[in-house]
């Protein structure tokens, strides 16, 4: 059994007067791929912004490597090797390509000082960031801004990268490009939590699996036991996978 | 895909306001010479407002009391000039520009001071609170208007130019104020070091990401905050430079000077759109020609003259000429 990278015990969140998120309870093992599962408004995007602190939880308590992070603020939490990849992706459009992978990338003052074989690395995973290299990221087609986005994501070692619905409103051979990218980033070690709704996507990436409904976790457990289990998929999801 | 496209529609609004003149004026020396006062009047103003307009995009937050650093600038600059006037007296133009660098670097640090305790104690309680934000801002530009008057005393004071900076040169007919060479220099080089800084360094790139996404500036691990102490220190800091360029321009400095001026720089952030360095340039520049132009053609419009060109600009680009992307 993998140790616990990311846990949520308890987590509530409030935004404004709605009460998002009722108590949740998330593990995250290290070196794994964590699938967080539900249907729209289940809480998930909000689950994501609380353990970045962008959202502060208002109750229970968020840890990672041991350490308490809930009341601590967004740049603190992200300079303890949390990469972030929201759901709108988050691109600078009026930047270059370049440009945002150099903000990403917090030890390098130039473009010069980006680890270049990371770089060749990243650039091997998602062909688009190095084509377009000195172009505005605003120009680029959905597909090529999230792959930007999840390589800004991992322009430097990161511990732990958590990804908001990278397949959403993405061309099918562009989904089975990003499956491939996060098989190779998985099989280099990084710890990876994922939102998504693309089951197939899912069941094609996950280790472990939380589904949510309602502001809470009402199942965890393997990817593996919820893809083989109807009767799971029926009363947790809605369909079959 | 282009690797870089510069939208140059913007850029051309600047000579075609100045070529839509000309016919209109008439003359050709007069012409010369009100374009170029016009450059070094928006030039200034740019100075003022390029710090301005990146606290709004960087913070969302709209300073009413710009003015008071404009005002503080150019009442040091009367001190420290005022204790120089062996140099500022001499027809020597070295020695009058030696005395015009301590004026701005003084000028700049008191405003850039002052900048630190008007963030700390007046806008960041404020944040995320526009109507707040105008009260209070409008608010601390009062009494900053009140301080000088308690420092310096209610009176308007002069400042006159540098003795070898008064006068004109003659190119043809035309006659062109030595003093507005200057300013026009000094705006270049203050545009210059500014899209140096915004576009060559880190620095520069983290102001411009939080222009547009600050939250996600954040997320990377960021302290947006403490750029924004310094994006508001540096834009207080160029206030006050640019208060000692329009005292010396208007030759007089009162404590409302501020609150008049603050009318032409939210017209010129507003043309260039909010948040845009580049934008701002060229909003300054219409404004100052624009006032320029119908000053001397029909003085009675010529403050609505800026706001008819503010509003003809909207109508075309709703969000400025140079809009920032996100916003």
């Amino acid at each position: 059994m993998s140790d616990i990278l990311l846990k949520l015990e308890g987590v509530h969140t409030h935004i404004g007067a709605y009460h998002i998120l009722h108590g949740v309870d998330l593990a995250v093992p290290r070196g794994q791929l964590t699938m967080l599962l539900g249907r729209n408004g289940a809480g998930k995007t909000t689950t994501l912004r609380t353990i970045m602190g962008l959202w502060p939880a208002s109750k229970g308590r968020i840890s990672f490597g041991g350490k308490d992070i809930t009341a601590m603020a967004t740049p603190q939490i992200a300079a303890l090797n949390i990469a972030y990849v929201p759901e709108n992706m988050g691109i600078f459009s009026d930047l270059t390509v370049k440009e945002n992978m150099l903000l990403a990338a917090r030890k390098a003052k130039h473009a010069a000082q980006m680890d270049e074989a990371r770089l060749q690395w990243i650039f091997k995973l998602f062909p688009a960031v190095q084509t377009f290299w000195n172009h505005p990221a605003g120009k680029l087609s959905g597909g090529q801004k999230q792959m930007l986005a999840v390589a800004r994501g991992i322009v430097e070692p990161r511990e732990l990268l958590i990804v908001d619905e990278p397949s959403k409103g993405l061309a099918p051979a562009i989904i089975n490009n990003m499956i491939e990218a996060f098989q190779q980033l998985k099989a280099s070690g990084v710890t990876i939590l994922l939102v998504e709704q693309n089951i197939n996507f899912a069941k094609r990436l996950g280790d472990t699996v939380a589904v949510m409904d309602n502001g809470v976790v009402v199942h965890a457990g393997s990817m593996r036991e919820l893809a083989e289990s109807e009767s799971l998929q029926t009363s947790l999801l809605g369909l079959a996978l | 895909m282009k690797a870089l496209e510069l939208d140059w529609k913007p850029l051309a609004l600047v000579p075609l306001l100045a070529l839509i003149a000309l016919p209109l004026v008439g003359s050709g020396s007069t012409w010369l010479t009100l374009t170029v006062a016009g450059l070094a009047m928006g030039m200034i103003i740019f100075i003022i407002a390029s710090g301005l307009t990146l606290v709004f995009g960087l913070m969302d937050v709209l300073n009413f009391g710009h003015g008071v650093f404009i005002a503080l600038g150019a009442y040091v600059a009367t001190s420290v000039l005022g204790g120089m006037s062996d140099w500022t007296g001499s027809t020597e133009l070295w020695r009058n520009l030696v005395a015009l660098a301590p004026a701005m670097v003084v000028g700049m640090l008191v405003a850039g001071a002052v900048g630190v305790a008007f963030e700390r104690f007046i806008v960041r309680p404020v944040y995320g609170q526009h109507l707040k934000q105008i009260l209070i801002t409008m608010g601390g530009m009062i009494i900053g208007e009140e301080l000088i008057k308690v420092i310096w005393g209610p009176q308007q004071i002069a400042l006159p130019l540098p003795e070898a900076l008064r006068g004109s040169l003659l190119l043809g007919d035309a006659s062109i104020e030595r003093y507005r060479v200057v300013a026009v220099v000094v705006g270049l080089v203050v545009f210059a070091l500014l899209a140096w800084t915004l576009s060559r360094t880190k620095i520069g790139l983290l102001i411009r990401a939080g222009v547009q996404d600050r939250e996600m500036v954040e997320s990377l691990g960021y302290r947006i905050r403490r750029l924004f102490v310094g994006v508001f220190v540096v834009g207080s800091a160029l206030a006050g430079l640019g208060g000692v360029m329009w005292g010396l321009y208007q030759q007089n400095v009162t404590p409302q000077m501020g609150a008049q001026v603050n009318i032409l720089i939210f017209i010129v952030i507003i043309i260039g759109g909010l948040g845009s360095t580049g934008g701002a340039l060229i909003g300054a520049l219409l404004v100052g020609l624009m006032a320029n132009y119908t000053g001397f053609l029909v003085p009675k419009v010529a403050l609505f003259s800026n706001i008819a060109l503010m509003v003809a600009v909207l109508l075309w680009r709703p969000q400025g000429v140079y809009p920032v992307a996100n916003r």
